[in-house]
């Protein structure tokens, strides 16, 4: 049975105002919004709470006081009183405020990577599969050839040549992440081109480019987002893999895979370095995806009829 | 013959594609600093220009470039230089079915788990059930295998003695490996299945369907089923080669000898025959697979198949 | 409603099978004797030693291999003219030599090969055997990358540069089938300990040769199958990032006294993974251990963690020629501000020593210059001397180290000491990936850089040699005619009492110039299966396997 659907009205009626409608349905819709919330106050305490003097310096080390609980305080041998909140690693550091620091690195690195990532795929995927033939042949190939070269090899002589740039995990991670999302937008809008509403575009006279932006990637706007809430987590899996392989971010500085990657080769003996960060990290993964739900719901006018 | 044309030259293009892939890495590997003949204890420079020498490094990187393609062409991927003894051929020969066999039958884990998975949460959108799949789903998407790994082998086989812990000979170890990376890809699955399988759902020819009164059973997977899964058959080309070459975590935390540590290793050791070796197939697997999620693809929706 | 069925039933199909499986154990656990044989247990019962070896071994060639644990699996494979004692590094026991004995200077030494030493094929081992081996490892073709362990033999260096051709002018004779005469550059009383290591072990002509030119690096001939050795063991299996087995070589020599019938070693190069398989009764030992469960390894009954002292040195080069670096007061300054006590108290927690010297005090009776040590006010002061008053006007430097977990904690704890001592702000940390990490030593491209320093026999000459000019270990830009003459007058004197004394003198040469910051000196931390008896603690680490026993406990 083919495919029938008839959302060309939709599209080209609601136009301006998608936006404020998709805010008043998302607005109805507690959980996501409680992880809208959720997730801004994430940012707020990652980005602004370091800044209070009651959070100490992430690297201070204190060796003779070692994975000490939570909520406890101890004088160090060097007189220093040390307070922490979620207790020290173990070489002495506050855990609370590494997981503070650790979260502006990996915020930022998912956000910047997964927006570069979603930017190029997204075009190259809607471009490649509505042109279709010999360019969608060659276009794909090309991914291909991305897919299969060797990341590792390419990581490590950007980061030679380039240093271990912050900036370079953006690009790196960016780079390879859009491979995907092309070739799943490729999918959507290979599906959706013979559909009536592009047809009817297209009779319209409407340019290809016209046709590209304003028709098509706003329909494949369900998989795009549901694929963008998998790879933010991604990106910062891979951005942890990196720092496994001593890339990334550098020692004594961290971020929630460098704090995660720690935690799990620690955890048999300090449970809580790796249960702290991984809580804040799936919390935070987990807003994203209630939000990319919530946004989805919102932005697809069909569902709210259900 | 318009599916043999297509074939043909879709086969033309990933042998050109394989070509380029080949060339990017053989040039790519060289420019990485350090050599092969490195060592910590340091080795004089005269030996490692004798060294260069005795494996050909010294020539131009284009004659070695040729030299390496004429090898190649009659299945020859040269010596292993940080496996000394070994070729590369053999290396590669005793590595693949290891990760193969991790790949295929971690692909069926995730499979056998995330669509249904995925299925039954889109029946039941927005349910507490919903919510709790898909929490456990994200769950399994944001620990990466280097914690899920590590946490099956404490529990499953140091707490509960189910499985070894590692070695691959004699050893149940390797089904640990592959249940890390079906439980990982899962969870990826079972997000895009339900994705997808909301987007048919809400397709007009699905409450035409319902409308109908089919059984709601026979509408989920006869009628919405087939498309739903559309996305996810595209996922599964990357996914396989994914979980073939990204599987180094899972083999080096339960010392499975896989090709993901091979290439590893050998990118380690600027192996660089090695490197291109597992590159090369690598390669091929994801152009294959690739070119399979083609053909299935335009099986499952017709109306790409017309445009073809 | 839509009723989900293929998920309930598989669902229920799983937590009906994890039901069983679960009670099953319960079972188990509470009917007692319910112990199932574990892999250890089988392994002892039949006298198979299961070792945990670190990395996956390069090669199976004496002459091609470089790291400790290719020459552990060499050690069982092939015997040596003098070979390891089974509890003491200063005794030696006798290989395939049954005695020796050199000149009065220590600088001409005769090896009398006993008559039954024997190939895993049946052929003698003959002294024209070791010759044959030491004019490969030598030869320039063969750019064997541990040839340099051969300069001792005269000329051998200039052979293996092609300074000369013939091999005739090395110093190593064969008088006849079983005297071998070794003639040396300078006088050596530790000789027969150098003697020891795997590059003065033979290798077997004709199998070498039916699989290329003797000078061929890589050829098949180290492959199961082919491989012929000398040893207690020979090679009967080899999948790579699997496993290596030797099993008892039929002809040898001594096989009565052979305890255990096999060896598998496993290239476990994941710490932690080593350390589940030993918990998980896969393994009868571990090549190493996670730093982070030594403690609660410590606090077990009868624990089978083992920490022995370790002839090696944890140490940080200095770029002498880049500044900071290139300032003495300034490296003086940064070496009294590292507390090494609270690093290996708090940091590496594997009982090793602080280094107050480099070379490690050992058994050999040398004992190093104690003088860095840990000094807040005298660390200020030298920071004055440099010229900085205070820690904020150091420019920025960066430490390198190769990624690894403890070399991170490491150098996390000295750049916060360097911080709190000196006040010094712009240090960094690079983590690089092994291979870029050693071309950055290689060339000299770095402030400070991470180092480790294994002793290749005892004595400290292992030690210090590296310290000359233009030593390619040296890697530091550092050079000092005083070191280079008390090190070459070292190497004349026989006397072992005056010798140390020479170099000591150089060592506090090193030590005052100060183009590494020494940290601690090793010990070998690892878990041992109770089952394995006669496996004593030992300087070098390098243990004789064919004394080892398996006996169940």
């Amino acid at each position: 049975m083919p495919i029938a659907a008839q959302r060309n009205g939709n599209v080209i009626e609601k136009g301006s105002s998608l936006g404020r409608d998709a805010w008043l349905r998302l607005k109805k819709n507690h959980l996501a919004m409680a992880s809208l919330w959720f997730f801004v106050g994430v940012v707020f305490l990652c980005f602004l709470l370091p800044l209070f003097p009651g959070i100490s310096d992430p690297n201070i080390t204190h060796p003779d006081l070692q994975s000490m609980p939570a909520l406890s305080s101890a004088t160090s041998m060097e007189n220093a009183e040390v307070s922490y909140f979620l207790g020290s690693d173990h070489l002495g550091r506050d855990i609370f405020s590494r997981m503070l620091h650790g979260g502006r690195v990996s915020l930022a690195v998912g956000f910047l990577a997964t927006a570069v990532s979603l930017t190029i795929g997204v075009i190259y995927g809607a471009v490649s599969g509505y042109v279709g033939g010999r360019t969608d042949s060659i276009m794909m190939r090309i991914v291909d050839i991305l897919y299969a070269l060797p990341f590792m090899i390419i990581v490590i002589i950007l980061t030679t040549y380039f240093g271990n740039k912050l900036w370079l995990l953006f690009v790196c991670i960016g780079a390879v992440e859009w491979l995907t999302m092309a070739r799943i937008v490729r999918g959507q809008v290979n599906s959706l081109k013979n559909q009536e509403f592009v047809e009817a575009a297209r009779s319209m006279g409407l340019s290809q480019s016209r046709i590209i932006f304003r028709h098509l990637i706003p329909n494949t706007v369900g998989p795009v987002i549901v694929y963008t809430t998998l790879t933010v987590p991604a990106v910062m899996r891979l951005e942890a893999i990196l720092s496994f392989l001593g890339l990334g971010v550098q020692p004594p500085n961290a971020s929630w895979g460098s704090l995660i990657k720690e935690g799990a080769d620690r955890m048999a003996s300090d449970p809580g370095l790796l249960v702290y960060p991984a809580i804040l990290f799936g919390l935070t993964l987990f807003s994203l995806n209630f939000l990319g739900d919530g946004l989805r719901d919102a932005l697809d006018p069909k569902s709210s009829k259900d | 013959m318009e599916t043999a044309r297509y074939i043909l030259s879709r086969f033309g293009q990933s042998l050109f594609a394989l070509l380029c892939i080949i060339t990017l890495t053989f040039f790519l590997a060289r420019l990485a600093p350090g050599g092969p003949f490195l060592d910590e204890k340091a080795v004089p420079e005269h030996l490692i220009e004798q060294m260069n020498k005795n494996y050909g490094f010294d020539k131009d990187l284009h004659i070695q470039y040729f030299l390496y393609l004429g090898r190649l062409i009659q299945g020859d991927l040269g010596p292993s230089l940080g496996n000394k003894g070994f070729s590369v051929n053999e290396v590669i020969a005793e590595g693949f079915p290891v990760s193969f066999m991790l790949g295929i039958v971690g692909l069926i884990i995730a499979l056998l788990i995330g669509v249904p998975v995925g299925v039954f949460a889109a029946a039941k959108r927005n349910t507490a059930i919903d919510y709790t799949l898909m929490a456990i789903a994200m769950l399994g998407i944001c620990l990466p295998t280097f914690v899920i790994a590590p946490l099956l082998g404490e529990l499953l086989a140091l707490n509960l003695g189910l499985f070894d812990v590692a070695l691959w000979e004699n050893s149940s170890a390797w089904f640990l490996g592959a249940l890390t990376l079906g439980l990982y890809y899962s969870a990826y699955i079972a997000r895009l299945t339900r994705g997808s399988m909301l987007d048919v759902l809400h397709q007009d020819f699905i409450r035409t369907a319902k409308a109908k009164g089919v059984a709601p059973m026979k509408v989920l997977f006869k009628h919405a089923f087939r498309g739903g899964i559309t996305p996810v058959v595209a996922y599964l080309g990357p996914a396989l080669a994914g979980l073939i070459g990204g599987s180094f975590v899972v083999e080096t935390v339960f010392g499975l000898p896989g090709l993901g540590q091979h290439f590893i290793k050998a990118a380690t050791n600027r192996d660089y025959w090695l490197i291109n070796g597992t590159v090369t197939v690598f390669a091929v697997l994801i152009l294959v697979m690739n070119f399979f999620v083609d053909v299935v693809q335009a099986w499952l929706d017709p109306r790409t198949r017309s445009r073809n | 409603m839509i009723r989900p069925f293929p998920t309930a039933v598989f669902l229920r199909r799983i937590s009906s099978s994890i039901r069983t499986g679960l009670a099953a154990i319960v079972a188990c656990s509470l009917l007692a004797g319910c112990r199932t044989e574990t892999k250890v247990d089988v392994a002892t019962r039949e006298k198979i030693l299961l070792l945990g070896n670190g990395g996956e071994p390069k090669a199976l060639d004496p002459h091609i291999v470089s790291s400790v644990g290719d020459a552990n699996i060499l050690r069982a494979m092939f015997e040596g003219l003098v070979t390891y004692h089974p509890s003491n590094d200063m005794l030696h026991e006798p290989g395939v030599a049954e005695r020796w004995e050199s000149n009065e200077d220590f600088s001409e030494w005769r090896f009398f090969l006993r008559k039954n030493a024997k190939w895993s094929n049946g052929d003698p081992v003959t002294a024209h055997d070791f010759v044959y081996a030491y004019n490969r490892i030598l030869h320039p073709d063969m750019a064997a990358p541990y040839a340099s362990m051969l300069y001792f033999l005269k000329n051998g260096e200039a052979y293996n540069k092609r300074e000369i051709e013939d091999f005739s002018k090395v110093g190593v004779k064969a008088v006849n089938d079983f005297e071998l005469v070794c003639t040396l550059e300078s006088p050596a009383p530790y000789f027969p300990d150098v003697v020891k290591h795997t590059t003065w072990l033979p290798v077997h002509r004709p199998t070498i040769e039916s699989f290329g030119k003797m000078t061929d690096p890589y050829t098949e001939w180290q492959k199961p199958g082919n491989s012929v050795s000398n040893g207690a063991f020979y090679l009967t299996d080899w999948r790579i990032n699997a496993y290596v087995k030797v099993r008892p070589n039929p002809y040898y020599w001594d096989k009565e006294s052979v305890k255990p019938k096999g060896i598998n070693f496993y290239p476990l190069d994941n710490v932690f993974t080593e350390e589940k398989a030993f918990r998980n009764d896969l393994i009868h030992y571990t090549y190493t251990m996670p730093q982070n469960l030594i403690e609660r390894y410590k606090e077990m009954e009868n624990s089978p963690l083992r920490i022995e002292t370790y002839a090696g040195v944890y140490f940080y080069r200095c770029n002498v020629t880049r500044p900071p670096m290139d300032n003495l007061d300034f490296r003086k300054a940064l070496a009294y501000s590292i507390n090494q006590e609270t690093i290996v108290k708090y940091v590496t927690m594997g009982g090793q020593q602080p280094a107050y010297g480099f070379t490690p005090p050992s058994e050999a009776g040398y004992d190093p210059p104690n003088v860095v040590k840990f000094d807040p006010d005298k660390a200020k002061e030298h920071l004055k001397k440099a010229g900085y008053s205070n820690g904020a006007e150091v420019p920025e430097f960066t430490i390198i180290i190769n990624t690894s977990e403890a070399h991170k904690s490491i150098a996390v704890a000295i750049q916060d000491m360097w911080k709190k001592t000196l006040g010094i702000e712009k240090v960094k940390i690079e983590n690089q990936e092994w291979k870029v990490f050693q071309q950055t030593v290689h060339d000299v491209n770095y402030e400070v850089s991470r180092a480790g320093w294994i002793g290749d026999y005892v004595d400290p000459n292992t030690f210090l040699s590296m310290w000359v000019s233009n030593d390619s270990n040296n890697n530091t830009g550092w050079s000092n005619a005083d070191y280079d003459r008390l090190m070459k007058e070292s190497g004349r004197i026989s006397d072992p009492k005056e010798r140390y004394k020479k170099m000591k003198e150089a060592e506090s040469v090193l030590l005052e110039e100060l183009p590494v910051l020494p940290i601690y000196w090793y010990t070998r931390v690892y878990l041992l299966h109770p089952d394995v008896k006669n496996w004593n603690p030992l300087l070098l680490d390098n243990h004789p396997y064919k004394h080892i026993d398996l006996i169940a406990d």
